[in-house]
């Protein structure tokens, strides 16, 4: 078989958490490959509305990370800027009814204490933020440190910056295996890949890759829609949406969830989110959810109905069973290292993400708590569903 | 040679519509883009950004390219809409919806 350059590290995965891991191991001084059966941002970066969000993130694990990650942003930011429009907006979550306003209170007043900026927004303040918002609503929370990016041109701009080599639509086939079971690189449709490290980034499809060395990963799809609608000028200027949205995300029902998340973007369309769903990897247009979206998003924002929508697109979130992604050495497979099952929140974790890989790649200390992230924590988890 | 020579067309009367406040003859069944097209005119939008013209692209209704204001409303598709007798075609400048901006 073709042996190509050693590298340190291949990084299987071309969407924005491998280009962040290609990007901060190529920093920490380490040569990278990223492969992808696809293009650029091919798979769920593509299908994503680029949120960086902490607003929607209870105390925890999951938090402390999405900090980490919009500090790092707004390094990265400086960096690229208006390359991967990076927008420092801010978030406005807003009770769609008056018995919404208490759990608002009591969530955000959680997040203050772990160091979030969540700043009340009083009934008749929301207009003053957001002039187009529906009257009658009963108030909200501003979090300054939420924000945007677009999230292809972000994978992009990282994975050109990170300098590492490219092979894209060349799919993985299987893993090189050392001494001891070592996965020591990755062999594709045109050959093998040498490294003494795998980083899987590959997203949705990370449970298949994780299978390939044997490893349980239960990585799953979560499908969801996007409207986008005709070109217009800023008529939402924070990313906005309704208070249920943070139990939809939480949810682990695989039935229908839905609730209004609207931004606008420098482009000109407006995005109208969020759907969940566990229907498997099926892409079939849903005329049902896009009626709920668009009707939850008028209800939010009435001048949307005098706006035409010009086409919606969807994707599916790598959605792993207790809401957190794998990040990490899989200490199953020496050599794997898992950075997958980011769910909705990808774009927003990327970097936290990718410069924790990279520490661990080059034997820093990560200097964060990755246990909760540990890819094998599954193993006793299926083991308990199986007994029941 | 002239394309109704060449299919054999025998189309009915031509109808007027307003281009920018000029007459422009559209026969039955021709779109909007198409009467403009056969007028000579390929371009009624300026783009967002940088103010380029902008015409027909796909023809078909599925690259928004071809964006106008109609009868007061911005942003329709001219390869999609029939012409019809009296319509007001205004060339759009950027989204068209400027009343909208907060």
């Amino acid at each position: 078989m073709l042996k190509r350059t050693p590298y340190d590290v291949v990084v299987v995965g071309a969407g924005v958490v491998g280009a962040a891991c290609a990007y901060y191991a190529a920093r920490a001084g380490l040569k990278t490959a990223v492969v992808d059966r696809g293009p650029v941002a091919g798979g769920t970066t593509g299908a994503g509305e680029g949120n960086l969000l902490v607003s929607d993130k209870e105390p925890g694990p999951e938090l402390d990370l999405a900090l980490l990650s919009a500090r790092l942003w707004r390094e990265l930011a400086a960096e690229f800027g208006e390359r991967v429009e990076y927008e420092p907006k801010g978030g406005l979550v807003v009770a769609t009814e008056a018995a919404g306003l208490d759990p608002l209170h009591g969530f955000a007043a959680a997040q203050r204490a772990a160091g979030v900026e969540a700043v009340p927004v009083a009934a008749d303040e929301l207009r003053t933020l957001e002039p187009h918002l529906a009257h009658g609503l009963p108030g909200g929370y501003l979090y300054p440190q939420d924000a945007q990016v677009q999230p292809a041109l972000a994978a992009a701009h990282l994975l050109r910056a990170s300098g590492a080599d490219r092979h894209l639509g060349e799919a993985v086939t299987g893993l090189l295996r050392g001494p001891g079971g070592a996965v020591t690189g990755v062999a594709t449709a045109r050959g093998a890949i040498a490294a003494p490290a795998v980083v899987n980034a590959a997203g949705t499809w990370g449970g298949e890759l994780a299978a390939l060395a044997g490893a349980h990963l239960p990585v799953l799809p979560r499908r969801g829609f996007v409207l986008v609608t005709e070109p217009l000028p800023r008529i939402v200027r924070h990313k906005v949406y309704a208070a249920d949205y943070v139990a939809d995300v939480a949810s682990g029902s695989a039935d229908l969830q839905s609730s209004a998340v609207v931004e606008g973007t420098p482009a000109g369309p407006v995005l109208i989110g969020a759907s969940r769903e566990r229907v498997g990897f099926d892409r079939t247009l849903d005329p049902r959810v896009l009626h709920r979206l668009a009707a939850q998003a008028a209800a939010l924002f009435p001048v949307l109905r005098t706006v035409q929508v010009q086409r919606s697109y969807r994707g599916f979130r790598p959605y792993l069973p207790d809401h957190l992604p794998a990040i990490g050495r899989d200490a199953r497979v020496p050599g794997l290292y898992h950075a997958c099952g980011h769910e909705g929140a990808g774009i927003g974790l990327a970097p936290a993400t990718g410069l924790l890989i990279g520490r661990q790649l080059t034997g820093a200390d990560p200097g964060f708590d990755l246990a909760p992230f540990r890819p094998e924590r599954f193993e006793r988890f299926e083991g308990a569903e199986g007994e029941s | 040679m002239d394309p109704f020579d060449l299919v054999g067309a025998e189309p009915g009367p031509a109808r007027t519509v307003l281009f920018d406040g000029r007459p422009v003859p559209a026969l039955p069944g021709q779109t909007l883009a198409a009467a403009l097209w056969a007028d000579g005119v390929l371009a009624w939008r300026t783009t967002r950004g940088g103010g380029r013209p902008r015409g027909a692209f796909c023809g078909i209704g599925q690259c928004f390219d071809c964006l106008a204001t109609v009868n007061g409303r911005p942003n329709q598709r001219l390869c999609l809409l029939p012409a019809e007798h009296g319509d007001t075609v205004t060339t759009q400048e950027g989204h068209g919806h400027a009343d909208l901006e907060v």
